[in-house]
């Protein structure tokens, strides 16, 4: 049984939680984050919508394990994070990121990037590559495994990191700005088939976006502001 | 695979770095592999000389260097007479030099002495050495390099010495070396009634240990020794395989501050990278394996290279005529071995600060800010 697994009574089950969350940089100096509390249920996509620095980014950092809070705590299915062991298994099986940037390595191709997850884990290989036609196919990259980075599109690339983050079947999916880069049209694909992928998988998304328009489209919105998240606009 | 791919592509990314590196691993080990071997086979070639038709070597006990070893013409005499030896030859060592060629080396040895009787001789008669006190005879290199024939007169040190024949060995300090008679060596290097060594051949190998008892309660002065032990523990053997590996070695650290900087640049250039790979679960470890990879991968490439090079230098080494008899190219397989766990562990030892800065990564930071 996978160590983060841990049912919650009742019928929703939390899969991620926040607790009186501070966080600051520059020893103090930059308050990020000023007690922030977050719940989030298997399945369920929360929106987080606010201005530049308010700490969207952060909160999701600090969701993956990529960053500890100052105060407070943070739970992946009840498993506080930030402890040294559970951080790999944490980021191998639980969760998956996807930035604004694809933040993809250029010299390796589509396919060898969303391997990556498999080959940090170990998975078998054999394993490995069925995942990847799966999701390829999902997301229409099938046809495209075999070229470089450079070679794709915008569109492409951002999709190839979902791929990527999926990889290793995560529970939760970690979007920072993940149609940020993209024009009007192409963002509204990638959201599409982003919620479609997220509903079919059963995974939980948090996204940070500046989009309230996809950011609507979502269970929840929360507005965050000056570090604080406030009451949902709709749920 | 990917991993492999992961180890590979930085070095595909920056070819004229890793290049570079490649290259300075490889320059180390061709010196190391040119240095260790010529001076073992230096030593092979001075132990040769000292087991020709022989088994054991009596000589000086606690002097540093033969050419210092006094052995007494009686021990001479006296051993020769064991009924155990078959023969025993006095050989006395000196340094000479002519006009144009401060180092030659001489050797003083009998008319029956191995080294007259088994070489080839490409002029004069071998029954006529030792006939005459300023008669030499000389080796193939140095008859060439004194343009010295048979009958000439050459003159060595202070002296004149007639040419009555000319060796061919394959031994380089040989074919490089004049051969007087004896006593005109005594009488040369001041050095009457004494040789430097005695080369022994026993009538049955086995009685190699009582030999060497033997000469130990009769002559408390004297150390006798088999050839093997004599290669071993050779003061002047020891020092010069010190210094081949010493430096050697200095050529190799060069090689390996190569590769760490190379490592450094490698790591700080893919910082993001890194990060991307942590957050796709790589651990600190695996981390690390990829940055140790890579240093292995252009420390193997470099000691591959380096060991063909050093190869091809030795064998062009070999085809100097000034250099004949002096180079084996005999390259034990030991030394390969040994000189290639040698890069290996330069480039482990050059990458482990870059594996560590590269463990150290936040991911965080690292996404955020480059």
């Amino acid at each position: 049984m996978n160590i983060f697994t841990k049912t919650v009574s009742g019928s929703a089950r939390i899969v991620l939680r926040a607790v009186d969350v501070w966080k600051s940089y520059d020893d103090g100096a930059i308050e990020v984050l000023k007690g922030v509390n977050f719940e989030a249920i298997e399945g369920q996509t929360v929106a987080l919508c606010g201005p530049s620095g308010c700490g969207k980014s952060t909160l999701l950092h600090l969701f993956g394990g990529l960053d500890a809070p100052d105060r407070g705590h943070v739970s992946v299915n009840g498993i506080e994070v930030n402890r040294h062991r559970n951080l790999l298994q944490l980021l191998r099986h639980e969760v998956g990121f996807v930035f604004q940037l694809h933040n993809l390595i250029p010299d390796l191709t589509l396919a060898e990037n969303c391997l990556i997850p498999t080959v940090a884990a170990g998975i078998d290989q054999r394993v490995a590559q069925a995942r990847l036609q799966q999701l390829s196919d999902r997301t229409g990259l099938a046809h495209r495994l075999g070229q470089r980075i450079q070679k794709l599109s915008g569109g492409e690339r951002q999709r190839t990191a979902l791929c990527r983050a999926l990889m290793n079947k995560p529970k939760i999916l970690l979007a920072d700005e993940p149609t940020g880069s993209l024009d009007e049209h192409t963002s509204g694909a990638v959201f599409e088939l982003l919620l479609d992928i997220v509903a079919t998988e059963g995974v939980t998304l948090v996204m940070a976006t500046h989009d309230r328009g996809l950011a609507a489209r979502c269970d929840q919105l929360l507005e965050m502001h000056d570090g604080r998240i406030h009451e949902p606009v709709h749920a | 695979m990917i991993f492999l791919k992961l180890i590979l592509t930085n070095l595909r990314r920056h070819r004229i770095r890793s290049f570079i590196s490649v290259a300075g691993i490889a320059f180390s080990v061709a010196a190391m592999l040119t240095v260790v071997t010529i001076l073992q086979g230096a030593i092979g070639m001075f132990s040769g000389i000292l087991s020709s038709d022989s088994e054991i070597i009596v000589f000086e006990r606690n002097v540093s260097d033969l050419f210092f070893s006094n052995v007494p013409a009686t021990a001479v005499e006296e051993i020769a007479g064991w009924p155990m030896v078959s023969h025993a030859d006095p050989v006395l060592f000196g340094i000479v030099s002519s006009a144009d060629h401060p180092i030659i080396t001489c050797f003083g040895v009998t008319a029956a002495d191995a080294r007259i009787r088994k070489a080839t001789w490409i002029a004069g008669d071998r029954f006529t050495f030792s006939q005459h006190t300023d008669d030499v005879v000389l080796g193939e290199r140095a008859a060439e390099f004194l343009s010295a024939r048979l009958g000439d007169h050459v003159p060595i040190g202070h002296g004149v010495f007639h040419v009555i024949g000319i060796l061919k060995t394959a031994n380089g300090f040989e074919d490089g070396g004049v051969f007087m008679p004896l006593s005109s060596a005594q009488s040369f290097f001041h050095k009457e009634g004494t040789s430097s060594v005695i080369t022994i051949k026993l009538r049955d190998k086995d009685d190699a240990t009582s030999f060497k008892s033997t000469v130990r309660a009769k002559f408390a002065n004297l150390i006798a020794l088999e050839d093997a032990e004599f290669t071993r523990s050779y003061s002047q053997f020891r020092i010069l395989k010190a210094t081949a590996w010493a430096v050697g070695g200095c050529g190799l650290l060069m090689g390996g501050l190569g590769v760490a900087n190379t490592m450094i640049m490698s790591v700080f250039t893919r910082i993001r990278e890194i990060a991307i790979l942590r957050v796709n679960g790589f651990s600190h470890l695996q981390i690390a394996a990829m940055i140790f990879g890579e240093s292995a991968v252009v420390s193997l490439l470099g000691a591959g290279v380096g060991l063909t090079t050093g190869t091809c230098l030795l064998f062009a080494l070999k085809l100097i005529p000034a250099l004949h008899g002096y180079v084996d190219v005999t390259i034990q397989p030991v030394v390969i071995l040994i000189v290639i766990l040698l890069a290996l562990l330069t480039g482990i030892a050059g990458a482990l600060y870059p594996a560590v800065y590269a463990m150290r990564v936040r991911a965080v930071e690292a996404l955020r800010f480059e």
